[in-house]
């Protein structure tokens, strides 16, 4: 599968693509010490984030989200990868935090809703996202 | 994206590199939204400083070690912890937060914050922001209270984004910061019998109807004949709880909505809902999962107490105790408790066996303190939260009925409000 989008944070992700129906709130809806979705109220509660390249809608909801995906990126339970529709700030402050701290790479590509592959679990997926003035994952 | 000389300076590492990753966070985020420069601000009112896992502590580790300095005055929300009363959270049982926690404050107040630890610093009228003044606010009620109330202008700023605003004492200047992004879109119109205008919950659902159908839009009310600024305090937290609203206006009361054509920049509304009675009564309906029944627990000051609910609890309390059954738990801030001792309230509400926890909000509680079975509270905030993330039955209702409740051990509701 190729996805085309703009790159919101750099680098190179591969894993089982896992398409979120429902914007995401990562504080109290994401244990970061396993990378399972955990509230109750999202369609795809139970199914894990973690070594998967996750497209979604985005973060919802509270100030916790760039703790919460750092912290799981640190234990080594986060998504290899994100693919989101909204520009999400949040989540792109826990991938750099994540990065700079810990060395863990998760690189951010923003789609059109269009391009939004279905939801569900598919196949593996490559994710290169490459700034715009240099090759990925090249910081 | 247009940066000045000195921002280029920061950004690339001149200054340290607790001021580089500062600057980095919100240079992406700007790139991200799309502002095309930076703007200055005078304030700002951080989560960062909440314990939320290794990270948030490991983040202000890296601050502290590089030097980070703050470039504006600094307010710290509530805590995961009440550094007043430590017997409330048993630092055996949580041994990874609590120390973390405690570390977390530790650092904030070396930065240089003022330990506020609340999440409506706004009650503190000394250095609160001004009309028209750019800032950077984090918890969700706050960030509606400064826009709406005070008109001062901030979009909501996550964990890592908001302190490194303080530091760098920019934001992307985009979405509220701007003139364009504050005019409402979305009208209420209240259509409320009189009874109900002045019940004491109706801001409260107010709130979640906005929340609800507005959205991310910036909504506007209109035909609230009053509201203080409790009342302005529970819509926000109620807007921002159900929905993601971080402004609101009420024609007549809000500093930048004398009129619906100022409140939407002469354009009037692109959506209008009509706020009645069936509404209103639905939505009362949905935050409570118990109308009657035996009460554990009663949890107020969500968002912390202000030393108005103070006086009227106090008030409604008269010479009554609580019944021994049942813990009544009011949250709040180390400024405002500072004041209720002044009044010699504290003495009143210890006596009429009421416990008052600062730094930290009462949702922790329960948790820690092992409350189960049937919890009180006047905030909407808390009865919409907390089925979902603690094991109690809810009952949201008004402040004199949670107390006469309290003191019965019994669920008392003093009216029903019918469609």
């Amino acid at each position: 599968m190729n996805i085309e989008g703009r790159t919101l944070h750099p680098g190179h992700g591969e894993g089982d693509l896992l398409v979120l129906r429902e914007p995401l709130s990562f504080w109290g809806g994401l244990d970061p010490k396993t990378g399972m979705i955990i509230d109750q109220s999202h369609p795809e509660v139970g199914q894990s984030l973690a070594g998967r390249v996750v497209a979604m809608p985005g973060s919802r909801g509270s100030s916790g989200t760039p703790g919460v995906l750092g912290e799981a990126l640190r234990l080594g339970v986060g998504p290899a990868a994100l693919v989101v529709t909204k520009a999400d700030v949040n989540l792109i402050a826990g991938v750099i935090v994540a990065e700079v701290l810990y060395g863990v790479n998760c690189p951010i590509l923003q789609v059109v809703s269009a391009q939004m592959p279905p939801h569900g679990i598919t196949d593996r997926c490559t994710i290169i996202a490459r700034r715009e003035d240099g090759p990925a994952a090249d910081d | 994206m247009k940066l000045t000389d000195a921002e280029a300076h920061w950004l690339s590492g001149g200054e340290g590199k607790a001021q580089q990753l500062a600057m980095r966070l919100i240079v992406a985020a700007a790139e991200a939204s799309g502002a095309l420069e930076l703007v200055p601000i005078d304030f700002a009112h951080i989560n960062s400083c909440h314990y939320s896992g290794k990270l948030s502590l490991d983040f202000a580790e890296f601050l502290l070690a590089e030097g980070a300095q703050l470039s504006v005055p600094t307010h710290t929300n509530a805590s995961l912890i009440d550094r007043a009363t430590p017997g409330l959270r048993p630092d055996s049982d949580f041994p990874e937060e609590v120390a973390g926690a405690h570390r977390l404050m530790d650092i904030y107040e070396q930065l240089g914050c003022t330990p506020m630890w609340s999440c409506a610093p706004y009650q503190q009228t000394d250095g609160r922001p001004a009309l028209g003044q750019q800032i950077a606010g984090s918890e969700s009620n706050a960030v509606g209270f400064f826009n709406s109330v005070l008109g001062a202008r901030t979009n909501k700023y996550g964990d890592l984004l908001d302190i490194s605003a303080a530091i760098i004492g920019r934001v992307p200047f985009v979405g509220l910061h701007t003139d364009e992004g504050r005019l409402a879109t979305h009208l209420f119109e209240i259509r409320l019998p009189d009874e109900l205008l002045i019940d004491p919950r109706l801001p409260h659902v107010l709130g979640l109807i906005l929340g609800r159908e507005a959205n991310t839009a910036v909504p506007v009310i209109m035909g609230l004949p009053a509201a203080e600024e409790d009342d302005l305090k529970a819509i926000a937290a109620a807007a921002a709880t159900a929905g993601a609203v971080e402004m609101f206006h009420v024609v007549g009361i809000t500093p930048e909505a004398p009129t619906l054509d100022d409140a939407t920049g002469g354009r009037g509304p692109s959506r209008t809902t009509v706020v009645d009675s069936q509404l209103v009564a639905s939505m009362l309906a949905s935050l409570s999962t118990r109308t009657a029944g035996s009460v554990s627990a009663v949890c107020l000051g969500t968002p912390h107490f202000s030393v108005a609910e103070f006086s009227e609890l106090v008030g409604t309390l008269g010479e009554a105790h609580t019944h021994p059954s049942v813990t009544v738990i009011v949250t709040t801030s180390r400024s405002v408790w500072a004041e209720v001792q002044l009044r010699g309230w504290d003495m009143l509400l210890g006596a009429a066996g009421i416990q008052v926890v600062l730094d930290t909000c009462t949702y922790y509680l329960p948790r820690s303190t092992g409350v189960t079975g049937t919890v009180m509270t006047n905030s909407a905030k808390w009865a919409y939260y907390a089925p979902g993330m603690l094991d109690v039955e809810v009952v949201f209702a008004s402040l004199a009925d949670c107390v006469a409740s309290a003191i019965a051990a019994e669920i008392r509701l003093s009216d029903e409000v019918s469609a």
